[in-house]
């Protein structure tokens, strides 16, 4: 949900929009933003399954220290969703447990 | 392997470094500022909250307006500013691994000011590792710097001033804190900041703390227990409440990875947040020549990291010979003594007490060196 108005910081206008895909799902985001603040907005939080129990992870510092955001973007796994930018087009996975060897990044064409 | 070289490199452009790499290029010197992320900052532009203390630490300011004044500053200082950039590994010699612009660089500087910050604690609980328990900073920084609320009901766990001002915040920006929980008996922040919340209608839940949290895929409900005065849950005594987000905000600790890369000696001291860095007045470490500024060096806040920068900054450059020796301690003890005045009062003065035991730590280090010589 986005913070549209606000208090202190004012009122939200004329971002730039550009869709990145979460799997096949079209998500709108603001251009420069954080691919994890377009999938949290989306109401999207399941980023990753752990690798031994299948556990559900999400952002956890939204920092680029935790790593408990990462997913499969463009091909590439294990990036952090948290610091890297949206880009139009972009594609975003979930991560199910260790991302295959090899998978990057050929596989997504950056 | 391209070589970048500067007089001074600064590792870090939150408040910290901001500050030490604009005194330093303002004294003459030659100075490389680095951060890993897209924007200069730091965890600045997220604090929408008007700054505490006197009108020379710029109270009454909102964090992100100082934030921008900084930033102007030293893009006009003439000072090189490399973002989207990591200073990965620090050698014995003091040569660092720098990725920047995709490329593998070598970093060489004659100075280093660190000024890498701090991260979140986590706190574990049944169902700590749901998606929907995320640190108080992290959802402050989607509230206010991405303009996205990451819930819509928020249970704050912890009430320093990290969990009051978030819990504040988080209303600013249309969600529900539907309970604040403490496990001491009291509220651990300023009382300005709680009267807010109280105001508001948030409650607090005091002496009592998160049992388990529920839900699939994410947090859904929020059980609550009280605390004995052992800190022993009370059998019997737990409710929950419907919750989609858990804010933990339960304190930081420094990030000191390239510090202790760099073989700098350590100490433990609690109220600085764990191992910290000893260092000396002038921010130096026990590695010559490597200075440090701001949470790395202990958790307080951005004023004392922006005094604290500028200390390195000065000292950094006095020992390049860009300032004489009458001119640089006028300064430093101008700043010192803001930064005694900032470390005062009663949550200051834990922190001024437990900053002279690892000044002291850093004396006893510095006279065993010359015992060994």
């Amino acid at each position: 949900m986005r913070v549209l108005h606000h208090p202190v910081l004012g009122d939200l206008t004329g971002q730039k929009t550009v869709t990145i895909y979460y799997g096949e799902e079209p998500v709108e985001a603001f251009e420069g933003e954080p691919v994890a603040a377009a999938l949290l907005n989306a109401g999207i939080r399941v980023f990753r399954k752990t690798a031994k129990r299948r556990e559900p992870r999400s952002v956890f510092c939204a920092i680029g220290r935790c790593t408990d955001c990462m997913m499969i973007v463009d091909g590439i796994p294990n990036t952090r969703t948290c610091v890297t930018a949206v880009r139009d087009g972009m594609r975003v996975q979930l991560q199910d447990g260790l991302a295959p060897v090899g998978i990057a990044p050929e596989a997504g064409g950056r | 392997m391209r070589k970048i070289t500067a007089e001074i490199a600064v590792v870090g452009a939150g408040p910290a470094g901001l500050c030490a790499a604009l005194e330093a290029r303002l004294a003459g010197a030659d100075v490389v500022l680095i951060d890993e992320n897209r924007l200069p900052g730091g965890q600045l532009f997220k604090q929408i909250h008007k700054f505490f203390g006197s009108k020379e630490h710029r109270a009454g300011v909102r964090g992100f307006a100082i934030g921008q004044e900084l930033l102007a500053q030293v893009s006009d200082s003439g000072a090189r500013v490399l973002l989207d950039s990591l200073v990965y590994g620090i050698q014995p010699d003091k040569s660092m691994g720098l990725l920047t612009a995709g490329e593998n660089c070598l970093l060489l500087a004659e100075k280093i000011i660190i000024a890498s910050g701090a991260k979140e604690n986590y706190t574990p609980f049944p169902g700590s590792t749901l998606p929907g328990v995320m640190g108080a900073g992290a959802a402050q920084t989607m509230i206010n710097v991405n303009r996205v609320l990451p819930g819509a009901r928020v249970v704050m766990v912890g009430s320093g001033n990290v969990g009051l001002i978030v819990s504040y915040q988080l209303l600013q920006a249309g969600a529900e804190v539907v309970a604040v929980v403490e496990g001491a008996p009291r509220i651990g922040g300023y009382g300005v900041h709680a009267g807010k919340l109280r105001r508001a209608g948030v409650p607090f839940y005091l002496g009592h703390t998160i049992s388990r949290a529920y839900g699939d895929d994410g947090v859904r409900h929020v059980e609550i227990a009280r605390l004995d005065e052992r800190w022993n849950p009370v059998p019997g005594s737990e409710f929950t409440l419907d919750a989609d987000t858990i804010c933990l905000a339960v304190g930081l600790n420094p990030m000191t990875e390239l510090v202790w890369m760099a073989g700098c000696q350590f100490d433990y001291i609690p109220a600085l947040g764990g191992h910290v860095p000893l260092h000396d007045r002038n921010m130096e470490t026990t590695v010559r020549g490597l200075y440090v500024a701001g949470d790395v060096t202990g958790v307080e806040e951005a004023s004392s990291a922006m005094e604290e920068g500028k200390l390195a900054g000065v000292a950094a450059a006095e020992a390049l010979g860009y300032l004489d020796a009458r001119a640089a301690k006028e300064k430093k003890a101008e700043i010192e003594a803001r930064l005694n005045r900032l470390r005062s009062g009663l949550f200051g003065e834990k922190r001024r007490e437990a900053k002279e035991t690892q000044l002291a730590a850093m004396q006893r280090a510095r006279e065993s060196e010359k015992e060994v010589v």
